[in-house]
């Protein structure tokens, strides 16, 4: 990952989406602090939390929360639900056995689980209301931002839809920011209000979800929206990803990309403004 | 002059009826029946746990042990081939019929070499030297094109990408020229751009080799690109069948309509500002111990005698389309205009 920059107001949903190794994932848990940057920060509130370590950045992990994508590897399946969504809070402080018990039951029903799922074990679960039980565990602690990292992508697509629409109700119910990360351009369509796509560790275009869609710049934001199933066969984009250890010089898709000239092969695009709040990095785009 | 495909040969390619699966007490598919013909990619669509990979499997007797086949007629080119004697059916299996896996990590042997797993497949079903067959192995590399054949052939599986290790899956699948390739789910590990590079390539093969192709995704994106004909599982049931144009057009089961409805499209307009998604309610599991309809506990348009009488996929009356819905199917006025 590469010199990659994103701010996220209070009550927005900002997606990252591209293809495995674009470093969309590494980009959600450096922000988390589960990957710590070679340079740069991540400032929260304006405080610079990538720097802070041990009990210093302990009250700036409450905020901050992660869903996984695979909830089945993410939940300790020797914990029953009650314990799992009750820890978090004994960590952070909550004090008093009947407080947490409270707690946890208010977030089970909000996540749309019956009481009764608090004595059971995760196995007992199918896919979704695991993923209901990893989300509960996320909103615990009343985050601001939540990190979703593909949250919905090991889902059945009738289980989606319950997952994302009910993302939707706990970002209203909280005032919730998200970070969704994923490789489907649907989900991120509907679920952002921006778009940032990544491609071999560099963010090439930034842009809100209506003109992303109906104005891609980026060749290969083009391509990817032409790649999605369902729209026809189409040609797909020419050759495989470069290693990520070793990209290419001057643009990273110039090997790839169509229009390519020679300035793509030597000098780095930058982001610039090309549409109202429609950023890209690539030296051809125009408006 | 080029083949016009599906084939309609009076005999078709495959022809299974009333295939029933159980693990135990367990039924996983229950009476379905599924014809592919030469040429034609026929899609099985469904979310996990309707029985789709456990057909695929059934099809090439690799169930596992605890998994029962009952009741059923798997006639392939003609000929039943469930009590084919165990040495018979493996010169089917790799050979005239083969299969690629979901996942090409854990189908591909990582002690051996891409090389040596091409040559054995080869070698297994025909009668060539190692040169000859290490000859054939290059040339499937150089057809599911992947660049540097030759140096490829002498690496392992885990210094490929994930979709390298699914075109080599391929080339294994086909080295011996099947008449029937069972596709499951051969994409869903792979990002999209890859995605449609693979299914390209399934259907470039389909086309030189007459190959029929069976399907088996959860992407309705993929199935309407890519097959000819759909076949939508509930439960291990069937609920409708039907080409894939039509089905787009006017899907007629509530389970199909509210598959095509919860899938988020790119080119629909919803925001999560504006409104939330169409889904189905609850899960599967609430279809055990069902005795009706298998979709009534989660059907918005359900009736009384849908929980009591189960209904199995019938011809709705016209361009082979077959539902398992006494509410949804066309009244006679309908199809006087269809």
């Amino acid at each position: 990952m590469d010199d990659v920059s994103l701010r996220i107001e209070a009550g927005d949903t900002r997606a990252l989406v591209g293809e495995s190794g674009c470093g969309k994932s590494t980009l959600g848990k450096s922000i988390l602090g589960l990957v710590p940057p070679g340079a740069g920060s991540v400032r929260l509130n304006e405080t610079n939390v990538s720097r802070l370590k041990g009990h210093a950045l302990q009250p700036y992990r409450r905020p901050m929360q992660m869903v996984f994508q695979d909830p089945t590897a993410s939940l300790n399946p020797r914990q029953t639900v009650s314990t799992l969504l009750a820890t978090p809070l004994r960590v952070h402080g909550v004090r008093g056995r009947t407080e947490r018990r409270r707690q946890v039951e208010a977030i089970v029903d909000q996540v749309g689980l019956p009481v009764s799922a608090l004595t059971r074990y995760p196995h007992e679960f199918s896919g979704g209301q695991k993923q209901r039980i990893g989300i509960a565990r996320a909103l615990i602690l009343k985050p601001a931002l939540v990190v979703c990292d593909e949250p919905v992508s090991a889902l059945d697509v009738s289980i989606q839809a319950q997952i994302l629409n009910l993302l939707v109700e706990l970002k209203s119910a909280y005032n919730l920011s998200y970070l969704f990360i994923s490789h489907d351009l649907g989900v991120v369509r509907y679920i952002a209000d921006r778009i940032a796509v990544m491609y071999l560790g560099r963010s090439v275009e930034n842009a809100p979800h209506g003109s992303l869609r109906s104005h891609p710049l980026h060749p290969y934001t083009q391509g990817l929206i032409q790649a999605v199933p369902g729209h026809g066969r189409v040609a797909p984009i020419a050759g495989d990803l470069p290693n990520p250890l070793d990209p290419p010089t001057g643009c990273r898709f110039h090997p790839r990309c169509k229009l390519a000239i020679d300035i793509c092969r030597s000098q780095v695009p930058k982001l610039r403004t090309v549409l109202p709040g429609h950023d890209v990095a690539c030296h051809l785009a125009a408006a | 002059m080029p083949l016009e495909f599906p084939i309609r040969d009076e005999q078709p390619l495959l022809n299974v009826s009333d295939l029933v699966i159980r693990f135990g007490d367990t039924v996983a598919v229950q009476g379905l029946d599924l014809v592919i013909r030469r040429g034609e990619t026929v899609a099985l669509v469904g979310e996990s746990g309707c029985g789709k990979s456990a057909m695929a499997l059934s099809l090439l007797r690799l169930l596992p042990p605890a998994g029962r086949v009952a009741r059923v007629s798997i006639r392939f080119e003609g000929r039943d081939i469930l009590p084919l004697p165990e040495r018979e059916m493996r010169l089917l299996r790799g050979g005239a019929i083969s299969m690629i896996f979901q996942e090409p990590m854990t189908s591909l042997n990582p002690v051996l070499t891409i090389g040596q797993q091409i040559v054995e497949a080869i070698r297994e079903h025909e009668s060539l030297s190692y040169q000859a067959a290490r000859a054939r192995a290059v040339e499937l590399l150089d057809l599911v094109r992947i660049p540097g054949a030759h140096r490829r052939f002498n690496e392992h599986a885990d210094s490929l990408s994930g979709g390298m290790r699914q075109r080599v899956m391929i080339a294994i699948a086909v080295a011996c020229q099947p008449r029937l390739l069972i596709a499951d789910e051969p994409t869903t590990a792979l990002d999209v751009t890859i995605q449609a590079k693979v299914l390209e390539l399934l259907d470039k093969l389909r086309r030189d080799l007459a190959t029929g192709l069976l399907l088996n995704t959860h992407d309705l994106g993929v199935v309407s690109d890519w097959a000819d004909r759909v076949v939508v599982m509930y439960a291990g049931r069937k609920c409708e069948e039907a080409p894939v144009d039509a089905l787009f057009k006017a899907p007629l089961h509530p389970y199909t309509r509210g598959l095509i409805a919860c899938s988020p499209k790119l080119s629909s307009s919803l925001h999560f500002r504006d409104g939330r998604l169409p889904e189905i309610a609850g899960n599967v599991s609430s279809a055990a111990g069902v005795s009706g309809c298998l979709l009534a506990p989660r059907c918005t348009s359900v009736r009384t005698t849908c929980r009591t009488d189960r209904p199995d996929a019938k011809p709705v009356g016209y361009r082979d389309h077959l539902l398992a819905c006494p509410v949804h199917a066309p009244t006679d006025h309908a199809l006087a205009f269809s």
